[in-house]
């Protein structure tokens, strides 16, 4: 009787996909499913960038008409409207996940929990980078702040960092928080603190940039903002975010 | 007859060295040179910060422990630890805010030391907030396990901070460097706080464990009167 093999056909095992090859693809679907769900919502993107003007607004009429307060605050102003508005579309990001227990048919199909994360953080951060482009003009003319085009791509690239912090753990919070009631009280509870040196170091990075950096210091605050980016996506994508949507 | 729990002897012992730290850092020790009689708060505020960050420590610990094996008692000494690190973190801000005062003149600085220390006691006391909305036990000991675990990233950042960035809050001193009389009450009720943390937290670990047995076995049902 002829032997039988153990090992699958050669043709079945070259077919098989890799695991990273399988979160790169599951990850990708996951994006492109958010990004065309916000695309067909696009009343609710006008809406997040109208809330973070009215936050600018806001925190003029905080300060006084005083326009070297005002300048001296932009950075600040800028990080906050970003941190309010992240709220908003995180929250409503899970909620897509909620209607008709579609994150439980994710899970059975199965999609890993990692690629799940990654796929919605991804589409969170490029979410809150396309307010860049439209809060940071009306936040330059606001507080007359002037700028050389390289600093506007510096101050884009630090936005990006500030986003990418705010939505790995806001993605992990906004996971849990939106199975539960008062989930939109509870989700700034937990996440504003945790994020305090994302805010710091894009607040610093994005004031050197506003108003000049002559100790050569936004690097280092650059840094350690990419370093909490690091330490957050990999932590909450890759060890945390499984446990926190098993049911 | 009751069984006179473990952890009452630790508190009493914890109690014991506390008493014996304070009366040697308030009457024996010697003043400091240039802040005087106001630096003997020391012997309470430094072992209230160690106490603090040991007690986030062990949740850190228990929370881990809590999410790989499930089991009730690591999520009921969980919320011991956060409960009880939060109250010597409390503590801590209130007696650096007293000894800030007398020093820099201020209650408060926007210093890096303290605000990642207030930072610290935000984020567990978030982590308690996320309990109180979860109704379900095991979902419950999962969620503030994981809140628990990313909330200590500040834990190593409130030790470290006074080496890494310019700070009006001293660095850390080494005992080769300081009297050996204060060396004395501040090691002492280091291990004073410490030994009544852990009688603090092992009460409030079985106070949690009754609970969860009561939710899981429900409320007792209610007699109704016979009616013919």
């Amino acid at each position: 009787m002829a032997e039988v093999s153990s090992m699958p056909p050669q043709d079945v095992r070259e077919s098989r996909p890799g695991l990273v090859r399988t979160l790169v693809t599951q990850t990708w679907t996951i994006l492109r499913k958010d990004l065309l769900l916000e695309w067909r919502g696009r009343s609710r993107m006008v809406s997040v960038v109208l809330f973070g003007t009215v936050t600018l607004v806001l925190f003029s009429f905080a300060v006084g008409p005083d326009s070297t307060a005002l300048r001296a605050g932009a950075a600040g102003f800028l990080v906050l409207a970003l941190l309010l508005s992240s709220t908003l579309s995180l929250s409503e990001s899970f909620r897509f996940e909620q209607e008709q227990r579609a994150l439980e048919g994710l899970l059975l199909l199965p999609v890993d929990a990692i690629a799940l994360f990654y796929g919605k953080a991804l589409a969170s951060t490029l979410f809150l980078c396309l307010l860049a482009p439209i809060l940071v003009p009306i936040a330059l003319v606001l507080y007359s702040v002037e700028m050389e085009p390289m600093a506007l791509a510096r101050l884009l690239l630090v936005w990006g960092l500030a986003a990418a912090g705010l939505t790995a753990p806001g993605t992990l919070y906004a996971a849990m928080t939106s199975r539960l009631r008062s989930q939109d009280v509870l989700l700034p509870i937990l996440l504003f603190p945790l994020v305090i040196p994302v805010l710091l170091g894009s607040v610093k990075a994005m004031a050197l940039i506003l108003l000049g950096d002559p100790m050569s210091q936004l690097w280092s605050w650059t840094l350690l903002l990419a370093t909490f980016d690091l330490v957050y996506w990999i932590l909450c994508g890759m060890l945390l975010f499984s446990h926190a949507i098993e049911e | 007859m009751k069984k006179f729990a473990w952890e009452h002897w630790v508190g009493i012992l914890g109690l014991a060295l506390l008493f014996v730290g304070s009366y040697v850092g308030l009457v024996v020790a010697p003043p400091e040179r240039y802040m005087g009689d106001v630096q003997r708060i020391m012997y309470v505020h430094v072992p209230s910060a160690w106490t603090a960050m040991v007690c986030y420590t062990a949740a850190f610990v228990a929370a881990i422990v809590s999410l790989w094996t499930g089991r009730r008692r690591w999520d009921a000494a969980l919320v011991g630890m956060i409960e009880t690190g939060m109250v010597f973190n409390a503590l801590l801000l209130c007696q650096g805010s007293l000894w800030g005062r007398a020093t820099w003149g201020v209650w408060w600085d926007w210093d890096v030391r303290l605000t990642t220390s207030l930072v610290m006691l935000l984020l567990f006391t978030g982590v308690l907030a996320l309990r109180s909305f979860v109704e379900d036990a095991e979902q419950r000991a999962s969620w503030s396990a994981i809140a628990a675990i990313v909330s200590y990233v500040d834990v190593p950042l409130v030790y470290f901070c006074v080496r890494w960035w310019r700070s009006l809050h001293q660095v850390q001193s080494s005992p080769e460097t300081v009297d050996p009389l204060m060396v004395f009450p501040l090691r002492t009720n280091a291990i004073a706080l410490v030994l009544v943390a852990i009688w603090l937290i092992a009460r409030r670990a079985r106070l949690e464990l009754r609970r969860r047995q009561h939710e899981e076995v429900g409320e007792p049902e209610r007699r109704e009167p016979i009616h013919d």
